[in-house]
């Protein structure tokens, strides 16, 4: 057989990259990865403990094997103000002989003794790969937990293969709505949201709360970072879901929307315009409530750029006309990145994530330059090529990405989970131009091989 | 004491163990042009790899089959086999080490049949080695994978069963010259050591696997799809062929491992060994070595020798007496044990999340000579229970990876870290534990540390100490 290993690009997966400026536009996505390319995704199990890990007063027990719960154990930086159950990892830890005898009765003694011992405000348990299979009646026996415990048991239907990260993005959101509308809303002040899709990395929600609180409006429920479970199950009091991340949370937005008639807005937190445009926003919707509050909000914008435009300046100096590529899990984060790449003088060369839909993919094409590479659930071999190709400078993206970057000599910004910087907010943005600055002025990368060929062969030319 | 081996059940909280496609995948990358492929969820190698490259920091590619519902339903072949012909295409693998997961196991999936059809559909192609090894996360832990996956190695390449004649294969020249070295779990730095060991002793070795190179590699100007270095595939299969084998691990005792295998159908001269860590442990490795080369050790090595002890009488004042907890995979722990004790340092508590049933048993026989009574034990356990015995126990020094920082912050006890993975320091993959180098090396970082520990809880301020 031929073998193609010289270009990187998989047949199959040809029509999921696209080149701003190609007509007609088109790019698939959001189809299973192809086996034996090296997908950035996870899985099912994946999404849905993203999505719930930050709620800080919940027991998170993972039913199956090991791994799961290993891989995961206090994994991202979302912080709490309070208690911190969410950094513990909690294994079922089955083995040969529960998977051919069931599950039930550890997962039962297993919920009986964390409950005990942790006194948490509610428990998720979520299923795994061979849980699914073997066929243990999770409902059953958290309702059974339930029931003797006096606390909410939820099952989260997260079995790996039963889809992508998206479908456990659902099976969270399911889970937490079921929590919705079980608390007292007495008290709740007409100017009001639940902030959805924000996870607290490096304290990012509690900079966004301070603007809103600025702006006068109270902040019911966060879901997830900094969340807790009696935040949630009064959650349904609130006038308004400001919902950023355009897949984890959505769904609940959705189901809070049908079940309680509460309007959702979208948003980003990342960048300028992005940033004080999710606060407008907020704004205007409660104009008709408090006709003052977009003047507070304008305020608040304008002492905010005035405190980071100069520092801003002083980056793009030396970041002017640098070539950036973007890889994420959601497409929300990479419109926001663009621009602020735009705002550094920088332009975007690659950008790609894990689960764009096509209309994410339609905009990013949009805003980007012509011969901007987009492409949908990518993986190292086409990553190290389009690096190599655009002769990137930064590449943004999570851990995953970081050692093809370094191995190519490019700079690298963890925009993911694990970051410990925080990137929301008008600081988070000159945070953000910091640590993009560290990276691409530092001297390293001219005693890097790439390097130095590129500088040599660019004499020459 | 913690109870033994978890019974009657409790769950487990933070656990001091990895899933056992771990150990088979950083396998896989330890041998010549070849791609690690796990049977199962996409989300599996997701996760390893994420775990696998925080501590190393190099690319770590892990194919998968990326199953779904329906091929739970009707099984994962077809898509084992398209994930097969991709990872061959794209990545030109010379070998392809598929380790199966906890859904593909359990859904019944036969890999070796997969795979003899796989190569009967595609024999007109030029294809790779396929080995298989069978890694289900609910029966053992990473370490037992690692060990599965270089028997897996020598069963399907060394000593292939339609093979006739050792040395059938084809290589030929220093038949019955090399040494086979299986070290286990140890880091790039340790391997890159053995090989200038064995160097010195003009030994001719084949390690198995070998990730100094796939897993602490250079600054590139190409992107490599496979990185080079590795264990070569044509060593492997002459293992069948060498002098001797050297297999480190003292969970191996007793056990039908890879150097046995060797050993029973190519009688192939075994010699099991501990890990080499601390003085003791690492004469008994130099001893084998001796004997194989006939010679005596290397005068470099010999002086390095004199070093450690003399640097053990000029650190013994700082150590004596001073209690250690321990916790790690099995056979790092054990070693770890044999070198504290030859220092002075009491362990007070030895601790793994694998359950071998060998723990208690070694422990003994490393400290018996020197302390009176072993240390306690316990296998098969978590950090949860870890901690709460530690926190009894009030150690002066905590050894292990990362994972203990917590509870190491908590008891206010100096953290050494060693092993993997390291998460929260820079430079995991080249921690030298190994031989009288290895032992140097922890020997300082230990002493700084109990004298760090010591400066700053001191308002003296001393400048000698």
């Amino acid at each position: 057989m031929e073998t193609s290993t010289e270009t990187p690009i998989f047949d199959e997966r040809r029509d999921q990259i696209h080149r701003t400026g190609e007509t007609p536009f088109a790019i698939a996505c959001n189809r299973d990865s192809l086996a034996g390319a090296v997908s950035q995704r996870a899985c099912v199990f994946c999404g849905a403990r993203v999505v719930l890990y930050p709620i800080a007063d919940a027991l998170h027990l993972v039913h199956g094997p090991i791994g799961c719960a290993a891989y995961t154990w206090d994994i991202r930086g979302a912080l709490s103000s309070g208690p911190e159950l969410h950094r513990l990892s909690f294994s079922t830890d089955l083995q040969e002989k529960d998977v051919i005898f069931g599950g039930e009765k550890k997962l039962h003694l297993a919920l009986t003794e964390l409950i005990d011992r942790h006194k948490p405000k509610a428990a998720f348990v979520y299923s795994t790969c061979i849980v699914g299979i073997i066929g243990d009646d999770l409902g059953a026996v958290c309702r059974r937990v339930a029931e003797e415990k006096g606390v909410p048991v939820l099952p989260v239907a997260s079995e790996g293969f039963k889809g992508n990260k998206r479908e456990g993005y659902y099976a969270a959101c399911k889970a937490m709505f079921d929590l919705t509308g079980t608390g007292d809303t007495a008290g709740i002040p007409k100017l009001s949201i639940n902030i959805l899709g924000d996870f607290n990395l490096a304290g990012e929600i509690w900079i966004v709360r301070e603007y809103f609180k600025r702006m006068g409006v109270t902040v019911v429920a966060n879901v997830t970072g900094d969340g807790r479970v009696d935040d949630l199950r009064r959650s349904h009091g609130a006038s308004l879901n400001v919902v950023q991340c355009s897949g984890a949370t959505i769904e609940l937005a959705k189901l809070m929307q049908e079940a309680y008639g509460i309007p959702f807005s979208r948003v980003s937190y990342f960048g300028i315009e992005d940033m004080a445009e999710a606060l407008y926003s907020v704004a205007r919707f409660f104009e008709k409530d408090d006709p003052e509050i977009m003047e507070r909000t304008k305020t608040l914008v304008r002492e905010e750029f005035a405190v980071m435009y100069p520092q801003l300046t002083q980056y793009r100096r030396d970041l002017e006309g640098k070539k950036a590529a973007i890889y994420v899990g959601g497409a929300f984060k990479a419109f926001s990145l663009v621009k602020a790449f735009r705002h550094l003088g920088m332009k975007t060369v690659l950008v790609g994530s894990q689960t764009g839909t096509e209309e994410d993919y339609r905009e990013l094409a949009a805003v980007t330059d012509p011969g901007t590479i987009i492409v949908d659930d990518s993986n190292p071999l086409e990553l190290s090529a389009f690096l190599q190709e655009k002769e990137v400078d930064i590449f943004v993206g999570g851990v995953k990405e970081r050692p093809i970057a370094h191995k190519l000599g490019v700079g690298f910004c963890d925009h993911n989970h694990e970051r410990k910087e925080a990137l929301e907010g008008f600081v988070g943005m000159v945070n953000f131009a910091r640590e993009v600055h560290a990276s691409v002025m530092s001297p390293v990368w001219r005693f890097t091989p790439r390097r130095i060929q590129i500088a040599s062969s660019g004499s020459q030319s | 004491m913690i109870q033994a081996a978890k019974e009657p059940y409790v769950s487990t909280t933070n656990a001091c163990k990895l899933c056992k496609p771990l150990g088979a995948a950083l396998v896989f990358r330890g041998v010549e042009g070849a791609v690690p492929f796990l049977h199962g969820s996409q989300g599996c190698a997701t996760y390893m790899r994420r775990y696998i490259i925080s501590h190393f920091r190099e690319p770590m590619d892990i194919a998968s089959s990326a199953l779904s519902e329906k091929h739970a339903v009707f099984g994962g072949g077809p898509n084992l086999k398209k994930g097969l012909l991709t990872v061959m295409q794209k990545y030109g693998a010379k070998l392809v080490g598929v380790a199966s997961t906890c859904l593909t196991e359990t859904i019944g999936d036969d890999m070796p049949g997969l795979v003899r059809e796989f190569r009967n559909e595609f024999a007109d192609l030029g294809l790779p080695e396929v080995v298989t090894v069978s890694t289900p996360s609910y029966s053992g832990t990473h370490a037992e994978g690692f060990h599965a996956a270089v028997k897996a190695l020598v069963e399907q390449l060394a000593v292939p069963d339609e093979s006739g004649v050792p040395g059938e294969s084809g290589e030929s020249g220093e038949a019955g010259l090399a040494v086979n070295l299986l070290p286990g779990f140890v880091s790039p730095a340790d391997i890159r050591y053995l090989a200038e060991i064995f160097d010195d002793f003009c030994l001719p070795v084949t390690i198995l696997p070998d990730i100094s190179e796939t897993l602490d590699g250079p600054a590139l100007d190409e992107y490599q799809k496979i990185p080079e270095g590795g264990t070569p595939i044509a060593a492997i299969r002459a293992m069948g062929r060498s002098a001797a084998t050297i297999e480190c691990g003292r969970t191996l005792f007793g056990v039908e491992s890879a150097g046995e295998v060797l050993e029973k159908r190519r009688q192939v001269p075994l010699f099991k060994r501990g890990l080499p860590i601390g003085l003791r442990e690492t004469d008994s490795f130099f001893s084998v070595l001796e004997t194989l080369a006939g010679a005596q050790m290397p005068r470099r090595h010999a002086l390095e020798r004199g070093r450690l002890i003399d640097a053990y009488v000029d650190a013994h004042k700082y150590l004596f007496g001073k209690r250690a907890v321990l916790y790690g995979e099995e056979d790092l722990v054990i070693g770890l044990t044999s070198f504290l004790t030859e220092i002075g340092v009491k362990p007070v508590l030895v601790a793994s999340g694998g359950n071998s049933g060998k723990l208690e048993e070694a422990v003994k026989s490393v400290t018996s000579g020197i302390l009176g009574e072993a240390p306690e034990t316990a296998a098969g356990t978590d950090f949860y229970q870890i901690a709460a015995r530690a926190k009894e126990l009030a150690p002066d020094l905590i050894v292990g990876n990362s994972k203990g920082y917590r509870m190491a912050k908590e008891l206010d006890a100096p953290l050494v870290r060693a092993g993997f993975p390291i998460h929260d320091r820079f430079g995991g993959q080249r921690i030298l534990h190994l031989g009288y180098r290895g032992a140097q090396a922890l020997l300082d970082t230990i002493v700084n540390a109990l004298l760090d520990k010591k400066q700053a809880g001191s308002e003296i301020g001393y400048g000698y100490i």
